[in-house]
């Protein structure tokens, strides 16, 4: 395996993105939301296309506010449709991002006599070509800055409202009685999830984003039941994601004889290993550390009795 | 524009090209409709997005098998086995998940939905190398091609849509009693993992054939949006399933029919419109649970009590005005002893009067005064003898303390039937209760605050 600075910075820029969405990913999979993220991505479509309609470029300041704005209008939408239909917050979700989407998919085919704007690009990006789109003469890849500022706004907010989110996430009543508005709280975090979303798009494709949304948060609550100890392992299961993901993108394939693949697919699945490895071997409530207390008692019991 | 000739060949199935299309679209809807519709009560709506997802490693793993044993690998009937097998994985994986952690549906459903999507790119990525086979159009497999629908793609998706509907009508009361309550189904005796994997199984059929020839977000829409719809009209679930079939139906017909009369309009997208339109004025409109419905109901429901608390206050001063009586007379009282009698802003208090004119509570009297009409006056003492007899009854049957009597029996006393009513008076025949109109239980008004 020959290792470059490219590789580095893949890497670099995949940890920043995992990081940024673990953070907020944590109070989603608290608040029973986990599957926001993947709402959020493909409800952005109409955004990216209107932004592009109406400035007619594909500049990407216009498409990012487009597409955040969409981010957040879902959320509201789901929150609406949940609470004024009384309908499960699930289904509201499925309703609004599936609708959302397919008004992206007409207007997209509307531009389409215009420019190449194709959906799968927005879906999928491209974390392998990040290196080469450097600022200036410094040689920083562009994904890095944008992700690294999403990871510092979101760990900004997460530490000054930190006591708020954590209310906010285990007793929303409690939160709205002691008079921190948890609506307030919920579109925050939304707008967080929202942006992290859509700058992480651009640059790295959306699997990074829906997987570390959930899937480091999730390992990390099988690991712990405190909230600063959740987020700390969260973001140690994203950075490590993002390493192995990308040596298992140039190693995994060589054993079949195939060519490298798709950096973002692999983190995926490094993310998923780590996220099993918790599950059977967490200390607390793995399924074989159970099997194996389990054992241990049955084999005690006889003992105390006697 | 397409002529009306053109329309109507189309919507009435006489158009061979769109035939295909237009009945396909519609049996799919009618069979995530019907199924959809458990997904919704058991919580689960986004199940349907979790498999369409963890289908793709499965496609890619098919197409490598298939290459390497010589094939072309785009053999639909191996890839749909392979999407299968690879949604069969995700939805095992998902149960495994929430029967052995304490981590909810959402996030199985998350996990399951991206860590197999992800698997899925990026081997999709790696038999893109393969040798001597070309995995273009792969992908398609995940957005859709209705439109070059052929004969054997409606065949399977009949056969199958025919199949799921008729066995999730088969287990309509398994899957009932899944649905709303697991842990009873458990303790009779019914093996409700079997049942959930057999719904799920549904799930994932369904999906897989809809994928392919439709496209991953319409599928998630059908299984979400027409079920979610019909739930608005109905409290039962079997006319809910039927609705949200009819629903799916229609949105397949109508929007594969305008998709294809208007070329550049994709199927997929305009039949998801047309569903979320159908839900929307569900939404808004359906007299059972539609929002402006429950609205009004609740603004009936506010006049109604306002409308008691009212004519009680009215009663209780008069009541006041002649302590020795058993009922009092029907005398003008002023405004300002109504005024106290409840905290209502002097906003409020208009409202109020001006309704109780409206009814004809009220007669003209002086500036200042209020006067009560005969019947204003005969509604009062209904609504204070309803008030008093559930007092009694709170007091004497449900150990409330009289001081605190009064809030609770608010709660009840303005939806009590005139059936409940009379079954009050039955309870409470024998106690001191024989007059007319009972004495109030507990001190009213000033008495009441000063005690």
């Amino acid at each position: 395996m020959n290792w470059t600075s490219f590789d580095t910075w893949i890497v670099v820029v995949g940890a920043l993105c995992a990081v940024a969405c673990a953070l907020p990913g944590c109070f989603l999979v608290l608040r029973k939301m986990s599957m926001m993220g993947d709402a959020i991505s493909h409800a952005v479509l109409p955004g990216l296309a209107i932004a592009f309609l109406i400035t007619g470029t594909r500049a990407s300041v216009p498409m990012f506010f487009g597409a955040a704005i969409a981010g957040v209008l879902t959320a509201l939408f789901t929150q609406w449709i949940a609470r004024f239909g009384n309908v499960d917050r699930g289904a509201a979700m499925g309703i609004v991002f599936t609708t959302l989407f397919a008004v992206g998919l007409i207007l997209i085919r509307q531009a389409a006599d215009h420019v190449d704007l194709d959906p799968g690009c927005v879906l999928y990006g491209a974390i392998e070509l990040t290196p080469l789109d450097t600022v200036g003469q410094t040689g920083i890849p562009r994904a890095a800055l944008v992700n690294g500022g999403a990871l510092l706004g979101n760990l900004l907010i997460i530490l000054v409202l930190f006591k708020e989110f954590r209310l906010g996430a285990f007793d929303a009543s409690l939160a709205d009685t002691l008079g921190f508005s948890s609506q307030f709280l919920h579109y925050l975090l939304m707008t967080m999830v929202a942006m992290t979303t859509v700058a992480a798009f651009e640059s790295v494709g959306s699997i990074i984003v829906i997987a570390m949304l959930i899937v480091p948060p999730a390992t990390a609550l099988l690991l712990t039941r405190k909230l600063p100890t959740m987020l700390l392992i969260a973001s140690l299961t994203a950075v490590l994601s993002a390493i192995l993901g990308h040596l298992g993108a140039i190693q995994i394939p060589r054993w079949f004889g195939m060519e490298a693949t798709t950096t973002s697919g692999m983190i995926a699945l490094a993310a998923g290993v780590l996220f099993t490895l918790a599950w059977l071997f967490s200390p607390s409530e793995g399924l074989v550390t159970k099997a194996r207390r389990h054992r241990s008692e049955d084999l005690s019991l006889p003992e105390s009795t006697a | 524009m397409p002529s009306w000739e053109e329309i109507l060949e189309v919507v009435l199935l006489q158009n061979y090209n769109t035939r295909l299309v237009v009945l396909s679209t519609t049996l799919l809807g009618i069979a995530a409709g019907l199924i959809g519709s458990f997904l919704l009560l058991r919580k689960r709506s986004l199940m349907g997005d979790a498999l369409s997802h963890a289908t793709l490693p499965g496609v890619a793993i098919a197409f490598a098998v298939m290459v390497s044993l010589g094939g072309s690998g785009k053999a639909l009937p191996g890839l749909l086995l392979g999407a299968t097998l690879s949604g069969v994985a995700g939805l095992f994986t998902m149960l495994l998940i929430r029967r052995t952690t304490r981590l909810r549906d959402d996030v199985a459903m998350g996990f399951v939905l991206s860590v197999f999507f992800g698997v899925g790119v990026a081997s999709l990525q790696m038999v893109q190398g393969l040798p001597g086979a070309s995995a273009a159009g792969l992908e398609s497999f995940i957005y859709g091609k209705t439109a070059s629908m052929v004969q054997s793609d409606f065949f399977l998706i009949a056969i199958v849509a025919g199949i799921a509907s008729l066995i999730s009508l088969l287990f309509l009361k398994e899957f009932l009693l899944l649905c709303f309550d697991d842990g009873y189904a458990g303790a009779q005796g019914w093996p409700t993992f079997a049942l959930d994997v057999l719904l799920l199984g549904l799930v994932t059929a369904v999906t897989v054939i809809g994928l392919q020839a439709v496209g991953l977000i319409l599928i998630i829409a059908f299984l979400i949006t027409p079920a979610t719809a019909a739930r608005f009209w109905t409290h039962r679930l079997l006319p809910m399933m039927l609705l949200s079939a009819v629903i799916g139906g229609v949105s397949g017909w109508l929007g594969a029919g305008i998709s294809a009369l208007t070329p550049e309009l994709p199927a997929g997208a305009v039949i998801v419109l047309v569903a979320a339109v159908l839900f929307l004025i569900s939404m808004i409109f359906a007299p059972p649970r539609g929002v402006i419905p429950r609205l009004v109901r609740q603004r009936h429901l506010r006049r109604k009590v306002d409308r008691q608390h009212f004519l009680r206050a009215a009663f209780e001063i008069l009541e006041a005005e002649a302590p020795d009586r058993d009922v009092p007379s029907n005398s003008p009282f002023p405004l300002a002893a109504l005024r106290s009698k409840r905290t209502w802003t002097p906003h409020e208090l208009r409202k109020i009067l001006k309704i109780a004119r409206r009814e004809d509570h009220l007669e003209p009297s002086e500036p200042r005064m209020l006067r009560l009409s005969e019947a204003g006056f005969g509604e009062a003492a209904r609504v204070t003898r309803n008030h008093r007899l559930w007092e009694t009854y709170l007091i004497r049957y449900a150990d409330i303390a009289p001081s605190h009597v009064d809030r609770d029996a608010d709660l009840v006393e303005h939806i009590l039937g005139p059936e409940l009513v009379e079954e009050l008076e039955d309870f409470l025949e024998r106690g001191p209760v024989a007059a007319p109109i009972p004495p109030s239980p507990h001190p009213i008004g000033k008495e009441a605050s000063s005690s």
